[in-house]
């Protein structure tokens, strides 16, 4: 059973250096890094010490929130640091690598036989939990409720974002399994988001609602997915989960140990062979992109140039994140660069360009801000990308005087930061529309919970 | 352009903080980032941005007010020197009385911008780039120049400045400078000398064709004249055909909005075609051809350029269509029924910029029931 939908509002932005069909391994890392940081709103408290052997799937810290959810290590080896900045902030735990790994077993289970409290429990206990994110606030999942849906988009359209039917081929059983143990966590459907061009395994998932989506970016947003599917009201809970990470909890059940392999996209314009890698959860990202890169001066980001995190070469990559992007670092003047008509390397959704005579041209964009920071001047730019029944400005004014009342009415609950990506792209007044979201949602977890 | 760049990064340091200039910083700022579009990269947010900058937006609208100001200048010639010059003896004329009125206004208006950023310690913000030509394309060219650039001090500290400038202004702030300038100096603004250039040394009556309307005589322009702009009339206003080349720059690269100018077209039609199957004895504008009034006057201009406004039109989709609408009823309405007033375009945006935040408050307000009644149907 599948639905079509069919999304006509949004912003296809096409990059230089989409990553090929093409997997590679790369060599396994010597060290490790779990960074509590890809984890929103959560308060480390260290399980481990510095020096304690570890295997994969042995728990590292916990929520200070919740200390039922767990965070576990990506490979079995020796904690080696435990990095902490101002007031003892926990940055980032190493961990020494074995050759090879040795894994916790969670036992092998049938999701289908399970109640909703043992499959929390399995997954709470293996670290899984956090593969887990609520809307409203995307933050990881509280998992004393129960959510009156669960979504997994695997359909894909932010610019180089990395192709989940590829990433997903060959492990079709342990995404069937994933879907199986999240169906046992909700009352209500497990809604599978698919590419409604193709014709992959995805359509093919028993115990979910599949729904076949067309359009431009964001289409692929799961939020964007949710508010045309079943809308968050004010109180519902509503659960999210990468497909990759699906697959991910199915393993666990199949096997009894969790997979902390991942496939990412290598991509952007200063890549030079973009394809896909296979990495394991907590890789440095020097080890992903060594002697692949251009010399150009240079910025990575883990996740896609929209919504990613720029992250240094010893940072390790997000967490959630299944690409890894290098764009070219804009930091240089260009003389009138204003002067409409001019300067046709450079994408908009305006016409102020002849750029847009060229719609299947890929760009080579970099960092530049390409302007200065302004009031709201422009109006209807934002509603045009902004496919989600909100007034995309409305709402950011409301949430920069942090007018709590005017944010419920507007509709703060139904969006989440990557759904004002495309915002901040399109903004002449180069407004940052994801960070005012994000501390808005902030203000919420803290005023209304 | 590396020279000019050397040179503005020899003297930087002396206007960033603790440096000498430091209050200055501003108004280097301005200058720089005219010359220059910064270096500055994506911190937060997203890491790639749109090409477009408020600079090149307001550049845009400046090149699509062009055409009208080119013929507006050759116009201000003919009107005065009738048949029988060269194009440039017509151009001339007009450049020779516009190109001041220009300097003036950019000239008062960017210095109050640059003050204010250097008083208040914020970017100068592009805003008046627009503004400043909008202001001598709508007064009478023989508008002393003292008046326009009083009407400029107004329009920019109490239009738009006391609101916190660019962006958050209410009125539009051209038109603010005009009203200014009608109310106080109403002799150099309306009635049948000031709309061609030293008609009273030179015996020429340049009466506007609304003006004649309201006087209830039957004019004898042309449709023709009407659309490509021989006749009397502020420099900017007259041509429709270049005022649409205009639109189409606008409407094409996506700038303004195209809601607006349909909107407030179907709204001063249907406005016209009522008073013409009324009719009446008296007053000769009745019976003026509801599809005339979309030629004459400052209606295309202002549905053009001042309507769009941005900051101060509605900012919904649907209450764009409201707002152009209404705007297009007042401005006919103005016109025909209105004895003080020949043209009732400025009055009727002036009017809709401080209704278009109710307008948007109602059509938001939708947005809003509609969220309520879906909780509503949940919960029960």
């Amino acid at each position: 059973m599948s639905t079509d939908i069919k999304i006509k509002k949004g912003l296809n932005i096409k990059l230089k250096g989409r990553a090929q069909n093409k997997l590679s391994s790369i060599n396994r890392s010597k060290i490790f890094a779990i960074d509590p940081s890809n984890f929103h709103g959560i308060i480390p408290k260290m399980i481990v010490k510095v020096g304690d052997k570890v295997q994969v799937g042995d728990a590292v810290f916990y929520a200070k929130q919740n200390e039922q959810i767990k965070f576990t290590s990506p490979v079995s080896g020796v904690i080696k640091e435990i990095v902490r900045g101002a007031k003892r902030k926990i940055l980032k735990v190493l961990i020494t690598a074995d050759e090879s790994d040795s894994f916790n077993d969670f036992g092998v289970k049938t999701p289908d036989n399970l109640t909703a409290l043992q499959v929390k429990e399995i997954l709470l206990e293996s670290g899984c939990w956090a593969f887990i994110n609520q809307r409203p606030y995307d933050i990881i999942a509280n998992p004393s409720e129960s959510p009156k849906a669960i979504f997994v988009s695997a359909y894909a359209t932010a610019p180089l974002a990395a192709s989940h039917s590829y990433a997903l081929s060959g492990k079709e059983k342990e995404f069937q399994v994933g879907i199986d143990a999240l169906s046992t966590l909700t009352e209500g459907k497990v809604h599978l988001s698919v590419d409604g061009s193709s014709s992959s395994f995805l359509n093919d998932m028993n115990n979910a609602t599949i729904h076949r989506i067309n359009g431009n970016h964001p289409a692929g947003n799961v939020g964007v997915q949710i508010s045309k599917i079943d809308p968050i009201n004010s109180g519902d809970r509503v659960w999210v989960v990468n497909p990759q990470d699906v697959a991910a909890i199915g393993n666990l059940f199949l096997t009894g140990k969790i997979d902390p392999e991942r496939i990412i996209a290598l991509a952007g314009s200063q890549v030079s062979d973009p394809q896909y890698y296979k990495v394991t959860q907590g890789t440095k990202i020097i080890d992903i992109v060594k002697g692949k890169l251009k010399d150009r001066k240079s910025r990575i980001i883990s996740g896609n140039p929209l919504t990613g995190t720029s992250v240094s070469i010893n940072d390790s990559i997000g967490f959630y994140d299944d690409v890894v992007t290098v764009l070219p670092e804009g930091d240089h003047y260009s003389f009138f660069g204003w002067m409409p008509f001019f300067g046709n390397n450079k994408f908009s959704m305006s016409r102020t360009f002849f750029s847009f005579l060229t719609p299947n041209k890929e760009f080579d964009l970099d960092t530049n801000l390409n302007g200065e920071e302004r009031a709201f001047v422009i109006t209807g730019e934002m509603e045009k990308v902004m496919p989600i029944d909100v007034y995309p400005m409305q709402l950011l004014k409301a949430t920069m005087v942090e007018d709590i009342e005017k944010m419920e009415n507007l509709g703060i609950y139904e969006v989440a930061p990557e759904d004002f990506a495309l915002v901040d792209f399109v903004s002449t007044s180069k407004i940052e529309a994801q960070d005012i979201i994000r501390q808005g949602l902030d203000l919420m977890i803290k005023e209304v919970g | 352009m590396d020279f000019i760049r050397k040179q503005l990064d020899n003297i930087k340091p002396h206007f960033e903080k603790g440096g000498k200039y430091e209050k200055f910083a501003p108004a280097f700022g301005g200058i720089e980032t005219f010359l220059f579009v910064p270096n500055h990269t994506t911190k937060k947010g997203a890491h790639i941005r749109d090409g477009i900058d408020l600079k090149r937006v307001m550049m845009v609208v400046v090149i699509a007010l062009l055409p009208a100001l080119l013929f507006g200048m050759w116009n201000v010639g003919y009107q005065n020197m009738g048949d029988g010059h060269s194009f440039w003896d017509y151009f001339s004329f007009g450049a020779i009385r516009m190109l001041p009125m220009i300097i003036i206004s950019y000239g008062v208006g960017l210095g109050i911008e640059f003050a204010y950023a250097i008083l208040r310690g914020h970017d100068v913000n592009e805003g008046y780039l627009v503004t400043g030509l909008l202001i001598p394309m709508i007064m009478p060219i023989d508008l002393p120049l003292w008046m326009l650039a009083l009407s400029v001090v107004f329009a920019v500290i109490i239009g738009k400045e006391a609101f916190g400038g660019t962006g958050m202004n209410i009125l539009n702030p051209a038109l603010i400078a005009r009203a200014f300038a009608l109310f106080s100096y109403a002799p150099f603004m309306s009635g049948n000398t000031v709309w061609v250039a030293d008609s009273v040394a030179d015996g020429v009556s340049g009466e506007t064709l609304l003006g004649e309307l309201a006087g209830n005589i039957v004019p004898d322009t042309s449709v023709f004249d009407m659309f490509m702009g021989y006749m009397p009339g502020s420099v900017g206003e007259t041509s429709v055909l270049m005022i649409l080349i205009g639109a189409a720059i606008l409407l094409f690269t996506g700038i303004a909005s195209w809601r607006i100018m349909i909107a407030s077209v179907i709204g001063a039609s249907l406005t016209g075609l009522f008073f013409n199957a009324i009719g009446s004895d008296t007053n000769a504008l009745f019976n003026f051809p509801w599809w005339q009034h979309l030629l004459v006057g400052g209606f295309a201009f202002g549905m053009v350029f001042m309507a769009t406004d941005p900051v101060t039109a509605a900012q919904t989709t649907k209450g764009k269509w409201i707002y152009g609408f209404l705007i297009g009823v007042f401005a006919i309405l103005i016109r025909v029924v209105n004895p003080t007033l020949p043209e009732g375009v400025m009055m009727a945006i002036l009017l809709m910029n401080v209704f278009a935040p109710t307008i948007d408050h109602y059509v938001i307000q939708g947005n809003v029931k509609r969220r309520k009644k879906r909780l509503q149907k949940v919960k029960a």
